[in-house]
């Protein structure tokens, strides 16, 4: 998985509440059993006008050349709610966003975000907003500076906020661990759980 | 030291180690795979060269993009939604794992057939990619959707790592009114304290209306614990419980089944369990509910009204219920039995299982759909619709002017295939009233199957209380 300590790079405002991940990836796009090809289908009932011709809506934030390149979103309370699929997480990731940044997220979304390289950053509303005014004035110079070892955001005026986020996540991120391969360290331990638990709860087994 | 909750006591119990970071690594007793979201994770498990560890616990079905008409085989209307199916197939087989296919008379929507199986159980560890599967802690079970990349986790180590959720509580005061049901129960809950209220918890339902609950009610209850945020929600188990699960297929037998009980009887909130969070309800002051737009929270009873943003104190809150109006074609004051209905769906996860579609059937029973309304009910497994046809539900349904369908998951989402129509305005007893979740720019409201029913009667909306006995 792809690491992510530190990232600089261009915002885009995206300042709902509930945005759910039906809208962040509608269910007719996701066309194939594959983790990947996504990113055309990310936010397909707001980018585009018409999905089957794919005419881009120019009012939609991602299609405004301002924003071009973004790779930080901004976005409102209750992010990624809804739908468990991941595959809101890969359009994502495959569109080039690394990191979102909302006052809250849904919480098996900043699950598959941390485990696909993508950090899902919490800061409260005001703040999001006031970050948000700053980059609109000028998306492409208005960069936001995000550094998960310092967990800060360096804002365009220059102000540092810290953030936090759960020291399991932010390892995972900052080392891009394979979660699978750390889990199967402790295979011993499991089996002795299972061995000791089977005795314990024999009616719970097949 | 202080009690435990239940979901203390189920945590503390599938708690193999603390991590260094601050996680948790649980032992997950149950898997369910479908075939959206199940193939990704089994393929990609079998490309690292991982196998399913004990292939005995894990479980799938075919539900989300099958179709629901009589004589369906691999061919769906989603496009491509055959190759998900075979590949679905293909990978269960590869794994060694029981699969729920679409000729197979257990066939259904997975969080239907867990409870009907007994396959989850009170006290047990399940989880699914797939959102909804919170459904089952109306059993007493620990139960929590998943991502993909996580669902290969718990195949592969029969473990996941989670932080550990807060506690909440929400005590169901008084009895509910007749007519008034578990649906209209937790609209009104999520209503009140929002989509975002349940964030970081694991919520227990308690209380005299939980207790009076049938265990279908529970899990309806319970399935619409993610549309609140919550980690899940649970119901501890009773003899209702019990009963329900005795004999079930995959519920434990004899001896086991004895032990069982012994377990079981600890599944409580001790009475001096701390809570982070509490909220109170008064249930026999609800009635039936409705969403009037776009988020489980915009939710209002049959005979309020469509509110005003301008009341909405909170800026964030505002903008997105204008949006909603905008989209949901609908100005504030407007009654809600006012709106006419294009389309009237029954079905899903939360409300397809018998008792629902009883309750739809005793509103349906010597009537008619309204002229111009497309009303659709869809079992939600293919033992419910058995066992459906076996009371004569099904005529009652056709016989009102009602299509009835093979189980699936069918409308509640639109993948591409069928769909409600474009702006169409349906009553449907589904979770998810999003925007175009259940076809290009449809206008979802959610409520109770018997609501639904006596909505498709109207040709509005309208509860199952205004018609005449
Ligand atoms: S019935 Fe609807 S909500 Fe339930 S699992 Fe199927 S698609 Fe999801």
């Amino acid at each position: 998985m792809r690491p992510f300590t530190r990232h600089r790079g261009i915002a885009a405002p995206l300042l709902r509440i509930n945005i759910d991940t039906d809208a962040i990836i509608p269910s007719r796009e996701m066309k194939t059993v594959s983790k990947r090809g996504l990113s055309a289908g990310l936010f397909a009932g707001w980018r585009y006008l018409d999905a089957g011709s794919r005419t881009p809506d120019p009012s939609f934030v991602l299609n405004q050349d301002a924003h071009a390149g973004a790779s930080i979103l901004l976005g409102g309370a209750n992010f990624g709610c809804g739908s468990s699929r991941e595959h809101a997480v890969w359009a994502l990731a495959e569109y080039g966003i690394r990191c979102i940044i909302a006052p809250s997220f849904g919480a098996i979304f900043a699950n598959n975000c941390v485990r696909n390289g993508l950090l899902p950053l919490v800061l409260d509303d005001a703040l999001v907003r006031q970050l948000a005014a700053q980059v609109v004035k000028n998306p492409q110079q208005a960069q936001l500076d995000i550094d998960l070892e310092h967990c800060q955001v360096l804002a365009p005026d220059g102000q540092a906020h810290s953030f936090s986020l759960a020291e399991g996540h932010r390892q995972m991120l900052l080392q891009g661990l394979d979660p699978i391969a750390l889990t199967q360290q402790s295979q011993a331990r499991i089996d002795q759980h299972l061995a000791q638990d089977r005795q314990a709860r024999p009616w719970a087994y097949l | 030291m202080s009690g435990r909750s239940l979901f203390d006591k189920i945590w503390d119990r599938h708690q193999i180690e603390t991590q260094a970071d601050g996680s948790s690594l649980i032992l997950i007793d149950r898997i369910f795979l479908h075939e959206r979201t199940g193939a990704v994770a089994l393929e990609s498990l079998a490309d690292a060269g991982r196998p399913v560890r004990h292939p005995e616990a894990v479980f799938c079905t075919m539900d989300h993009i099958v179709d629901t008409t009589a004589g369906r085989n691999d061919n769906t209307r989603m496009p491509s939604g055959k190759a998900f199916i075979q590949a679905t197939r293909k990978a269960a087989r590869a794994a060694g794992i029981r699969l729920f296919d679409l000729d197979d008379p257990q066939q259904g929507i997975a969080h239907v057939l867990s409870p009907e199986l007994g396959i989850a159980l009170p006290g047990l560890t399940l989880v699914c990619p797939d959102s909804h599967t919170c459904t089952l802690g109306g059993l007493g079970a620990l139960a929590w959707g998943i991502g993909s990349t996580e669902a290969e986790h718990a195949l592969a180590t029969k473990t996941l790592r989670v932080h550990r959720p807060r506690n909440m509580r929400v005590h169901c005061a008084g009895t509910l009114p007749i007519g008034t049901t578990a649906k209209d129960l937790i609209l009104h809950l999520i209503g009140r304290y929002g989509a975002g209220g349940g964030a970081g918890h694991a919520l227990e339902f308690c209380g005299p209306a939980i207790r009076a609950l049938d265990i279908e009610a529970r899990l309806t209850l319970c399935n619409m614990a993610v549309e609140f945020s919550a980690f899940s929600g649970l119901v501890a188990p009773d003899e209702k419980t019990i009963d329900y699960l005795r004999g079930r297929d995959y519920a434990p037998q004899g001896p086991l089944w004895e032990a069982a009980l012994a377990d079981w009887s600890e599944l409580h909130s001790d009475a001096d369990a701390r809570f982070d969070t509490e909220y109170q309800i008064d249930c026999s002051q609800l009635s039936p509910a409705v969403t009037w737009g776009t988020s489980p929270q915009h939710a209002t009873t049959v005979a309020g009204q469509v509110p005003d943003p301008a009341r909405c104190a909170d800026a964030g809150g505002r903008s997105a219920m204008q949006r909603a109006l905008n989209y949901m074609d609908l100005q504030p004051g407007q009654a809600m039995r006012e709106l006419r209905i294009d389309a009237a769906f029954i079905g899903s996860c939360t409300n397809a299982r018998l008792s629902d579609l009883r309750a739809a059937a005793a509103v349906l029973r010597g009537r008619k759909v309204a002229a111009g309304v497309r009303a659709i009910c869809v079992p939600g497994s293919s033992t419910v619709k058995r066992e459906a046809e076996a009371e004569g539900l099904d005529r009652i349904f056709t016989e009102a002017g009602f299509q009835w369908r093979e189980a699936g998951c069918s409308m509640c989402f639109f993948a591409g295939g069928e769909s409600m129509g474009y702006q169409e305005r349906v009553i449907s007893s589904t979770n998810r009233n999003f925007e175009s979740r259940q076809g290009p720019q449809t206008r979802t409201h959610l409520a109770s199957p018997a609501t639904v029913a006596a909505s498709a009667v109207f040709g509005r909306i309208g509860a199952a209380s205004e018609l005449s006995a």
